[in-house]
């Protein structure tokens, strides 16, 4: 990773994202390999000698300690806990906008305003790396879009280095610089949004980054393939009214400014198809064709 | 408060019933204790109280045997729990287990269990004896010291299992948020542990602070010169000087009255329920040999040193009468004294007359408790708040309060003022028993049955059912689990009290720990410790089936 990039980690329950993560903190020992922050190698350090700060996924926030204890927490022996404080612990709240909130209690304030806290005392001890373990899976959905945006803002105004875990492709694209895809413990594929979608490393980026078709045998080979070879096309790719694959529409679910149709191949398969709305009507006859596909190995890449 | 059933009955028949209840139990809670406060407060007692200064000695002596009682016990009882709850090593479910027993035995069974292991002539001293070739016993267990440790030794557990379940309740995020804050062990213990403990730490001070002001057995047969309020209390009404005790009955509730207070205070708004769900901390697997045999062997020795005085009692129990002389250890063991405590017709009366009063009293509790809990929970009754107070009093008071209090109240033949001669009935004593049972299955029966859908009542009513058919087909398997608990722990309670039984037993119905008493006495130390371990073997059985689902 370079300075100031936000990685995020991204993959399915189980994947092994908050394992790698908890890893980078220290909460987890490495059967093998090694971390390192900034050349030094932290491998055998103690969590609390990391210099790492993290958000949990809760928050942990400290329910006996008001908000100014929670932030001047991580400032213990920096000397600048006791005196110095308050000076440290307004910056830290301003950062995160909740400059005078030092003598509130945390249980009084709402879920994004603990959230920002989490953040606030993580960032007071002036951290190496931000880790963020599922930084918005505790708000609101009509929170966590303006949160996002907000949250990578301070990110890249600290410029601190921030890796974070999240099962939502839509807050990967949208937070990360880069996207590492984990799958059942094994680091798929590590890249910016443009490639994850458009180069996937394997079938299993391309079906989870995505929508995607993707089509074998016979169906495969009516779009070019080679024998054995596993296709998947992205619904916007293809189109109708070109020689490839026929079938019968069997369901159009309409959004707006386009609309997906369900069609069912002669060969037997479900496809689905990105295009205008009036592009065709349930019960059409039609054939598609694709503007571009991914060809992979059968269970390869 | 709750949406369902939000009616209030103040008339009707639901608001009779709890006007009748809550005049019962003024009777027999409130109305002795305002008693003894009348009679005391008038007459020279209370200015002879004052001016005697072995009474503030024994006042003192109360409170601050209590306060190092707290320290101690805490001082054991922490960090037992952190080594249970937090490091693996074999055998930890089975000690950790066994551990909390001492909460459920008797104390006074505990008390002579102690006697025998560290008396002047316990296997303790016997052994230093004889390993040193001591003439005489290498100490005393008497005064404040004995106290102390025989408080110490029973009240631990508080400490023990209150710590063990704070602990459990931690969110382990808590501790890798002060770990990532860059907080060492001790800086994380101090500044995020024991503070989000602190209301089950809390807890433990305030119960092994009651139980110890109201602790009888101890100072009783350790005490010697040292007295404590209880044993004043006792002494004073055996030498017949009833006022003072009096006086010195209301000066004891009005210290527990202000140590629940203050503790209740201390406890602070109970403010620390976590944030987020999160998991509590993984229990550690001991990688360094090393620390894994310190940690076993931490384990199990202090479970062998905790438990030593009741394997002692079993030994001892095993002793026949005038056998065991100078020896270090008992020459002869047989089974000579339980068949003297279960074949003479003079001593099985006592375990008799401990099993009747026990039940009489565990379930008349009960069905006062089922009784309050309908008419709070369900019916919700005015009286709803009083019930609920009067429930709980006993709790707070000590035994021999209680004691003094139904003594005085029923030695008096005004049945216009509700008050008849029970002095020297056999009555009094069971009816004492049930006053102390009342806060037991009081908090298990109504926690119950606030747990209880009232949606189950209604739909047993809804398909026909009378009262008594729905109160013994649903309600009452509902309650099960708080019914057996609460029963099980007051007939244990009735079953090993000495504190009350002392003060108000006749010849006819003397209980178990009286006659362990007397036994000791004349130096039958075999039939006592049989006595003992009936009582645990007894209550070890009643417990378990309580706790049976």
């Amino acid at each position: 990773m370079w300075r100031g990039e936000i990685l995020a980690l991204l993959g399915p329950s189980g994947s092994g994202k908050t394992t790698l993560l908890r890893l980078l903190a220290g909460f987890e020992r490495a059967a093998g390999g090694r971390v390192l922050i900034e050349s030094e190698d932290v491998t055998a350090l103690a969590p609390a000698r990391r210099r790492v700060g993290m958000v949990f996924q809760h928050y942990a926030l400290f329910p006996h300690l008001d908000v100014g204890g929670n932030v001047a927490f991580g400032l213990h022996g920096t000397g600048e806990e006791g005196r110095g404080t308050s000076g440290a612990v307004a910056q830290a709240l301003a950062l995160v906008d909740l400059a005078g909130f030092e003598r509130r209690k945390v249980q009084e304030l709402s879920g994004g305003q603990q959230q920002r806290v989490a953040l606030a005392r993580a960032l007071a001890p002036a951290p190496r790396v931000l880790l963020l373990d599922e930084p918005l899976s505790n708000l609101d959905p009509s929170l966590r879009e303006r949160t996002r945006r907000e949250l990578r803002q301070l990110i890249k105004r600290v410029g601190i280095t921030a890796v974070f875990v999240t099962h939502e492709q839509e807050e990967a694209f949208d937070l990360g610089d880069r996207i590492a895809v984990l799958n059942a413990g094994r680091l798929e594929q590590v890249g910016t949004a443009e490639d994850l979608y458009a180069r996937p490393a394997g079938l299993f980026v391309g079906t989870f980054v995505g929508r995607a078709n993707v089509l074998r045998g016979a169906a495969a080979r009516a779009l070019g393939a080679a024998e054995g070879e596993v296709v998947l096309v992205r619904p916007e790719q293809l189109r109708f009214g070109v020689p490839g694959l026929n079938g019968v529409v069997a369901e159009r679910r309409y959004t707006g400014a386009t609309a997906f149709f369900q069609v069912t191949t002669d060969p037997g398969e479900r496809v689905e198809v990105q295009a205008a709305p009036d592009a065709a009507r349930v019960g059409d006859r039609v054939s598609i064709g694709a503007a571009s596909v991914l060809r992979f190995a059968e269970g390869g890449q | 408060m709750s949406a369902r059933g939000g009616r209030t009955s103040g008339g009707g028949r639901a608001g009779l019933a709890g006007f009748a209840l809550m005049l019962l139990l003024i009777w027999l809670v409130a109305y002795p204790i305002l008693l003894v406060v009348l009679d005391g407060m008038r007459g020279d007692a209370l200015r002879a109280f004052v001016s005697r200064p072995g009474e503030w000695q024994a006042l003192w002596a109360s409170v601050w045997v209590s306060l190092a009682s707290v320290a101690l016990a805490a001082l054991v009882g922490v960090p037992l729990a952190f080594l249970f709850e937090w490091l693996e090593f074999p055998g930890r479910k089975t000690l950790g287990a066994l551990i909390a027993l001492p909460a459920v035995l008797p104390p006074f069974v505990g008390v002579i269990a102690f006697l025998f292991l560290y008396g002047e002539s316990g296997f303790v001293a016997r052994f230093l004896q004889y390993l040193f070739g001591f003439q005489d016993a290498p100490w005393h267990l008497q005064g404040a010291g004995a106290i102390l440790l025989v408080h110490t030794y029973s009240m631990y557990v508080y400490f023990y299992l209150f710590t063990r379940a704070g602990l459990a309740r931690l969110d382990a995020s808590m501790l890798e948020a002060a770990q990532a804050l860059g907080a060492d062990r001790v800086r994380t213990l101090v500044r995020v542990i024991l503070p989000l403990i602190r209301p089950a730490l809390a807890g433990a001070a305030l119960l092994t602070f009651m139980t110890s002001l109201g602790s009888f057995s101890a100072p009783y047969v350790f005490g010697g010169g040292f007295r404590v309020m209880t044993t004043q209390i006792f002494a004073s009404k055996q030498n017949g000087e009833l006022g003072i005790a009096m006086v010195e009955t209301i000066a004891l509730v009005l210290v527990a009255m202000i140590g629940l207070a203050l503790l209740r205070r201390s406890e602070g708004d109970t403010i620390l329920v976590g944030l987020g769900k999160g998991a509590a901390p993984r229990r550690r697997q001991l990688t360094s040999p090393h620390w894994r045999i310190g940690a076993t062997l931490l384990g199990w020795g202090f479970t062998v040193v905790l438990l030593l005085p009741h394997l002692t009692l079993i030994l001892v129990s095993l002793v026949p009468y005038a056998s065991w002389t100078t020896e270090t250890l008992p020459p002869v063991l047989n089974l000579v004294n339980y068949g003297r405590v279960l074949s003479e017709p003079e001593r099985l009366e006592p375990l008799l007359n401990s099993l009747w009063m026990a039940a009489a009293s565990t379930a008349a509790a009960v069905g006062l408790a089922l009784a309050a809990g309908w008419l709070i929970v369900r019916r919700r009754v005015v009286w709803r708040a009083p019930i609920d107070w009067l429930l709980n009093v006993p709790w707070a008071l000590p035994g021999t309060v209680f004691a003094i209090a139904l003594a005085t109240a029923f030695s008096v033949h005004a049945p216009l003022v509700f008050r008849w001669v029970l002095v020297g009935s056999v009555m009094l004593l069971p009816l004492a028993y049930l006053v102390r049972n009342l806060p037991v299955t009081g908090r298990a029966i109504l926690a119950g049955y606030r747990q209880l859908d009232p949606a189950l009542e209604e739909a047993a009513a809804s398909l026909g059912a009378g009262w008594w058919r729905t109160l013994r087909r649903v309600t009452l398997p509902q309650l099960k689990p708080a019914l057996t608990a609460g029963a099980s722990l007051a007939f244990i309670g009735a079953l090993g009290d000495f504190v009350i039984s002392i003060v108000l037993y006749t010849y006819r119905n003397r209980p178990i720990s009286i006659e362990i008493n007397s036994a000791l006495r004349i130096n039958e130390m075999g039939v006592a410790a049989a006595f003992g371990v009936v009582l645990m073997v007894v209550s070890g059985l009643v417990l378990g089936l309580g706790a049976r689902r």
